[in-house]
């Protein structure tokens, strides 16, 4: 599906979103009329200061006027590896995006990510994974790490690592493996409408709680994060 | 090893004992009042990765990383200390698990701050989805502490520095202290060069590392708020000059934060070198600042004044 189409799908009473230089601005409405604050990045487009100050603008000019949940659409290479980006502090940036984005959500503004293609490392950490629900698109593909570069720092072979991949979903690229990780909520299907997707999930929000980890033991993908947070935590409540 | 520093203060062992060169349990032992910590789920309980073995990868009891809880100048204070020796410090499964429940916990006590003694290359490879998701969930865990009224202080002064998704934690954290050899950036120099070539970074070239995303080039974008010579003394009296500093987050901390930020963009957003940025902040000589000793450092920096106390 591309972007128009999944914009169409989405929003059959109409958006209003521009996608400059692969950074998408703008909002749409919903069925029952309301709007719903849209901002993403599209084409590929690598994540860096220029693109992240805009996106967290956005967000910010949003909340206190407009009331609604926030859709955040994701089709982005890795942060952009610069020179010039690393110079101005680009982890700054980054930060502050899924900052505004965290605030956003827990102050009464709802936000879904929409992974439709591909994502990385703090790219993604900025965009998808700084929201409540990460949604999948049948077709994405994120990679944290594409395997090339996990060879060659792990200086195993490919065919190695993807044997290895077959048997653990912990660090191979792929949608799938971040669903049994706990890191995408939920796949909607490209066959049925996306609006219908999107009410129904908007009609049954989960609570603003990070349930990431729990998500990810119950579908066998991180069998010990959820624990070891809860234990750390219960240790450190005693040890007031 | 206690033996010989006997005689020797706690304070003065502080003193001479740099911060780069300890491991995270002497930066700890040295940073916290006198045998004040107390450790959760230590290395004797033996969580470690479950993934490294997959990887014929040797394992450490603690998976690189210590939590606990102690005291700082006889106030409670949580901490964590990631052992850069340890696969660079990379966050892993059980590694980021921990600082998420000591982040969930001082959030639910809403009183008690939390000190993170960053030293790490990002996100552990062989297990980089679960590192990935760690990490998202320290952020999320970060921002919902410091809305609940708690102090999050970064310190950064380790051998693996601050990167990839350290970087961006470290970027949600209330105020951060840094010394000279501690970098914070996203992408590591080897990383760019590998993607983008020899002419857009040379990783091997260590004076343009430094000055691009070394501990002085950024207090003096405001990136840090207090730059603290490399010994564990002066990060201990960093973090209570913070904690003592650090005020209340709000929706109006994030707008500060965005003015902040695009205005650095329009002021140094054509500058091509660290220098050029030095220069047009004023800085006479700007050339000279990676040889400037520690305490004209701190003059320098304290003159140009950039900090975002109110704008992180």
């Amino acid at each position: 599906m591309t972007l128009d189409d999944i914009l169409a799908s989405l929003f059959p009473k109409g958006h209003e979103i521009r996608n400059d230089k692969g950074v998408l601005l703008g909002s749409a409405t919903l069925r029952r009329g309301d709007k719903m604050l849209v901002l993403g990045v599209a084409d590929r487009t690598a994540l860096g200061v220029d693109e992240a100050i805009r996106l967290s603008g956005h967000v910010l000019e949003s909340i206190g006027l407009a009331s609604g949940p926030i859709l955040v659409l994701v089709d982005s290479d890795s942060q952009r590896m610069s020179k010039r980006d690393e110079l101005l502090g680009l982890n700054e940036f980054l930060a502050h995006l899924a900052k505004v984005l965290i605030h956003a959500d827990i102050n009464g503004r709802p936000t879904i990510g929409l992974l439709y293609g591909h994502s990385a490392a703090g790219a993604l950490l900025a965009t998808g994974l700084a929201t409540r629900v990460l949604v999948g698109l049948p077709g994405a593909h994120p990679a944290v790490m594409d395997l090339p570069s996990m060879a060659k720092v792990t200086k195993l072979s490919m065919e190695a690592l993807e044997e290895k991949a077959k048997s653990t979903p912990v660090f191979a690229p792929g949608l799938s493996n971040l669903v049994q990780m706990g890191a995408v909520h939920t796949t909607w299907s490209n066959d049925s409408s996306l609006a219908d997707q999107l009410e129904a999930l908007l009609a049954d929000m989960p609570a603003a709680r990070d349930q990431r980890d729990a998500l990810g033991k119950a579908r066998g993908g991180r069998l010990k994060a959820a624990d070891i947070a809860e234990r750390v935590r219960d240790l450190a409540l005693q040890a007031r | 090893m206690t033996a010989p520093f006997k005689d020797i203060t706690l304070t003065e062992r502080a003193c001479s004992t740099s911060f780069y060169e300890s491991s995270a349990r002497t930066r700890l032992e040295l940073l916290l009042d006198a045998g004040s910590f107390v450790e959760f789920i230590g290395p004797e309980q033996r969580e470690v990765s479950p993934h490294l073995k997959i990887f014929d990868l040797p394992e450490q009891f603690d998976d690189g990383i210590v939590v606990g809880h102690g005291r700082l100048d006889g106030s409670p204070v949580f901490v964590a200390a990631q052992e850069g020796r340890f696969m660079g410090g990379a966050f892993g499964e059980v590694h980021g698990a921990k600082l998420t429940g000591l982040l969930r916990a001082a959030r639910q006590i809403a009183s008690i701050p939390v000190l993170i003694l960053f030293d790490t290359g990002g996100v552990r490879l062989q297990e980089a989805n679960a590192g990935e998701l760690a990490i998202a969930e320290i952020m999320r865990a970060v921002m919902e502490a410091r809305s609940a009224g708690v102090k999050v202080v970064g310190l950064i002064g380790g051998r693996s520095g601050c990167y990839g998704g350290g970087g961006l934690t470290a970027g949600c954290c209330s105020a951060l202290a840094v010394s000279e050899p501690g970098r914070i950036a996203v992408s590591g120099p080897e990383v760019i060069e590998t993607n983008r070539g020899v002419e857009e970074f040379d990783s091997r070239d260590r004076a343009l590392v430094w000055r691009t995303m070394g501990g002085k080039h950024r207090r003096l974008l405001g990136a840090a708020d207090v730059f603290a010579d490399d010994n564990v003394q002066d990060f201990r009296e960093a973090a209570l000059e913070l904690l003592g500093l650090i005020g209340p987050f709000g929706l109006d901390s994030l707008k500060a934060e965005q003015e902040r930020l695009a205005d650095r963009l329009s002021r140094y957003g054509a500058c091509l070198d660290a220098v050029d940025i030095w220069a047009a902040e004023g800085i006479a000589h700007a050339e000279s600042v990676p040889e400037l000793p520690s305490d004209q450092f701190i003059t320098l920096a304290e003159r140009i004044g950039r900090t975002n106390r109110d704008a992180r």
